[in-house]
C-alpha cells in the first residue's frame, strides 16, 4: 500500500544556530569533514570537501567583497525601539538590548560604503544571528539611508539578504518596511543606479517579497533557501509534501527567478565583473 | 450567524421586533421605545469597548461585505476585466473600470466568497502570483488612459502553495511594491476586512491609505503570531493586543491616513449603508488626490512611507 508511505523523508527546515562557530576546528553541517578554521576562512566559510556554504554574517561579508581597508560603516548603533510595548515571552526592548549583548550587532543590517576590485559600491549586509535576520524599522532606515548615498554618488547599491521576514514585534511598521524600501529602490531605478540583489540562507517573507527580488541582477549563493512562505507553514497549509530541491536556489533559478547562482569563492570577481559591464 | 458578543444585541432586536407583531393588537409602543433605547445603549457599550481580537472577528465575519459588494453598491457600469495576460484568471482578486461619483476609476480587491462552494473558488481571499500580476495589469492599464487606482483590501494572505512558490510569489509581490510606487496615477488603498501581511500590501500602496472600522492591518495574523511567538495557537487574544492591528491603533503610528465609519453593529449590519459610507470616503480623497500635480504625486508617495518607522541613532 504505497499511498501511505512516505517516499520522502520530512524536510528540514531546522538551519544550526550559531553563524561562525568558535574554536579551531570546524565540522562540516552537510558532509561532516573537518577542517581547521584557518582552511576554512580561506576557502571562504565554504566546506573544502563538499563546498557546503556555512552561513556568515555582515562582518565576513564586508571582509569577502570589499577590497582591504576600504569599507566605511555607517549608522552602526542604529538601534530600534519598542513603540508598540510589545511583549511575547520577554518584552521586546529587553530582547533588543539581550540580543545586542550576546551578538554585538545593533540590529540586523549593516551598512558601508567601499570598493570592490577599485569600484565603489555600497554594500547592506544582513545577519540572520540577529533576531532571525528580522526586519524591522532599523532595517528599513538603513536601507533608505544606504540607497540615498547611492543617489548623490551615483553608486551601485548590493544588498546581501539573510532573513526570516518581517519582525512581527513592530507589528504593522515592521511591514511598511516593506513598503518604504521599495519605494526607495523605485526611485534608483528611475536614476539607473544598479541594484544588485545577493540572496543567502535562508531568505524568505517580507524580505524576498520585496528587495531581494527587487534587484536588476538576482544572484543567489547554491543552495540557498528562498521563498515567500516557509516550508514548513506550505506543508501545513497544504498537507503535501514538498518536491525535492523545493525553494533551493536552483529550484528558484529553474522557475525563473534568478539570474544567476554564484558559488561564494567567486562572488567578488563576479561583482566586479558585472559592476564593470553596467558601467563601461 | 452571529459572534458571541453580538448575541444579547440580536436577542434584544428579535424581541423588539416580536412586539411590533403584536402592537397592532396591543397598546407596547412605552415598552418598544424603552427596549429600542436599552439595545442601542447595549449596542454603544459592546461597540465602544471592542477588544483588539473581537475587532478581528468582526473583520472576518461572513456576513461583511466583500469587494464585488462594495463596487456594485457604490459604482455604476462596472466591466469587470479578467486574467494577468500570462497564466491565469486568479479569481482570488477581482477589477475592472467603473464609474465613481462621475468619473472612470480602477477599482481591484481581493474577494472572499461566502460559503464553502465560493470559499473554494475564490481560494479564500488568498493571491496566487498570477493574481498579482492581474492587478499590477489593471493598475497599468488605469495608468495608461489616467484613472485613478482604487484598491480594496480583504485577505488572509498570499497563497502559501508549492504552485504559489514555482511561479514565484515573492517576485510577484515584491514587483507590485515597486511598480506601485511609481504609478502615475492617484491610488487610494482602503483596507475593508483582513490586511494579512505581504499579501495585502502587494495591492496596498497608495497616496492615502484608509480603513473600516473594523477591520485589522497587520505583519502576520494573531494566530500565526501567537503560534511562532507562544508556539502555541492559544495566544491569538494576547497576539491580537501586541501587534497594535486596529484602525485606531495603526492611525495613531501613521500607518493609515483615516478610518471610514461603519453603520452601528458593524458593516455586515448593513450593506447599503457601508457602502455609502465608503462612497462619501473615497469621493472626498480622490477629489483631494486628483488635484495634486503628477510629480508631486510621486514624491509625496515616497515621502509618506519615508516617514514611517522608530529607531534610535
Amino acid at each position: 500500500m504505497a499511498w501511505f508511505k512516505r517516499s520522502e523523508k520530512n524536510i528540514s527546515t531546522e538551519n544550526p544556530k550559531h553563524d561562525v562557530p568558535d574554536g579551531m576546528w570546524i565540522k562540516c553541517d552537510e558532509c561532516g569533514e573537518m577542517m581547521h578554521k584557518k582552511q576554512w576562512e580561506a576557502n571562504s566559510y565554504t566546506c573544502i570537501k563538499c563546498g557546503y556554504h556555512f552561513r556568515i554574517g555582515s562582518e565576513e561579508y564586508f571582509s569577502l567583497l570589499f577590497d582591504e581597508g576600504s569599507f566605511k560603516e555607517y549608522d552602526r548603533k542604529m538601534k530600534s525601539v519598542d513603540t508598540l510595548k510589545f511583549t511575547d515571552s520577554k518584552p521586546y526592548d529587553k530582547r533588543i538590548e539581550e540580543t545586542i549583548k550576546k551578538t554585538e550587532l545593533y540590529d540586523a543590517l549593516r551598512w558601508g560604503t567601499g570598493e570592490i576590485n577599485k569600484l565603489p559600491a555600497v554594500i547592506c549586509a544582513m545577519d540572520f544571528a540577529f533576531i532571525g535576520g528580522s526586519m524591522g524599522s532599523v532595517l528599513g532606515e538603513k536601507i533608505s539611508r544606504a540607497i540615498d548615498k547611492c543617489l548623490k554618488n551615483r553608486t551601485p547599491l548590493i544588498i546581501i539578504s539573510s532573513s526570516g521576514g518581517a519582525r512581527m514585534m513592530e507589528g504593522g511598521i515592521s511591514l511598511m518596511q516593506l513598503a518604504k524600501i521599495s519605494t526607495r529602490l523605485a526611485k534608483l531605478a528611475d536614476e539607473k543606479i544598479p541594484y544588485i540583489s545577493l540572496i543567502t540562507n535562508p531568505t524568505t517573507g517580507g524580505a524576498s517579497a520585496s528587495f531581494a527580488m527587487q534587484g536588476d541582477l538576482n544572484i543567489a549563493e547554491p543552495n540557498a533557501l528562498i521563498g515567500f512562505a516557509g516550508p514548513r507553514v506550505i506543508k501545513q497549509a497544504t498537507g503535501k509534501d514538498l518536491p525535492k530541491g523545493f525553494q533551493r536556489s536552483d529550484f528558484v533559478l529553474e522557475h525563473g527567478f534568478l539570474d544567476l547562482i554564484v558559488d561564494r569563492k567567486n562572488m567578488k570577481e563576479k561583482l566586479a565583473q558585472l559592476l564593470n559591464l553596467l558601467a563601461k | 450567524m452571529a459572534l458571541e458578543f453580538e448575541k444579547p444585541i440580536l436577542d434584544l432586536e428579535q424581541k423588539i421586533d416580536e412586539m411590533r407583531k403584536m402592537s397592532d393588537s396591543l397598546d407596547i409602543s412605552d415598552e418598544i421605545n424603552r427596549l429600542e433605547s436599552k439595545v442601542n445603549e447595549l449596542r454603544r457599550n459592546v461597540f465602544d469597548n471592542l477588544t483588539p481580537w473581537q475587532i478581528v472577528q468582526l473583520a472576518r465575519h461572513p456576513n461583511r461585505p466583500y469587494t464585488l459588494d462594495y463596487i456594485y453598491l457604490m459604482t455604476e457600469n462596472f466591466v469587470e476585466l479578467h486574467g494577468d495576460r500570462n497564466f491565469r484568471d486568479d479569481k482570488a482578486v477581482v477589477g475592472g473600470f467603473a464609474t465613481l461619483g462621475d468619473q472612470t476609476v480602477m477599482l481591484i480587491g481581493q474577494q472572499k466568497g461566502r460559503d464553502t462552494k465560493s470559499n473554494l473558488y475564490r481560494n479564500f481571499g488568498m493571491m496566487n502570483p498570477e493574481g498579482y500580476r492581474k492587478a499590477l495589469r489593471l493598475m497599468k492599464l488605469a495608468e495608461k488612459f489616467d484613472k485613478p487606482v482604487i484598491t480594496l483590501l480583504d485577505t488572509p494572505g498570499a497563497y502559501p502553495g508549492i504552485e504559489a512558490e514555482e511561479r514565484g510569489q515573492a517576485e510577484a509581490i515584491a514587483r507590485n511594491l515597486i511598480e506601485m510606487s511609481r504609478l502615475k496615477v492617484p491610488m487610494i488603498v482602503v483596507v475593508i476586512g483582513e490586511g494579512a501581511s505581504g499579501g495585502a500590501l502587494g495591492i496596498g500602496i497608495g497616496d492615502r491609505i484608509l480603513m473600516l472600522k473594523y477591520c485589522w492591518y497587520s505583519v502576520i495574523s494573531p494566530e500565526s503570531c501567537s503560534s511562532i511567538l507562544w508556539r502555541s495557537w492559544d495566544f491569538k487574544e494576547q497576539a491580537a493586543d501586541a501587534l497594535k492591528l486596529t484602525a485606531n491603533d495603526l492611525l495613531k503610528l501613521g500607518i493609515i491616513d483615516r478610518i471610514v465609519d461603519e453603520p452601528s453593529g458593524g458593516a455586515h449590519r448593513n450593506h447599503q449603508e457601508a457602502a455609502h459610507m465608503l462612497k462619501a470616503a473615497l469621493l472626498e480623497e480622490l477629489d483631494t488626490v486628483s488635484k495634486i500635480k503628477k510629480d508631486k504625486l510621486l514624491d509625496n508617495r515616497i515621502k509618506k512611507f519615508e516617514k514611517m518607522g522608530f529607531w534610535k541613532d
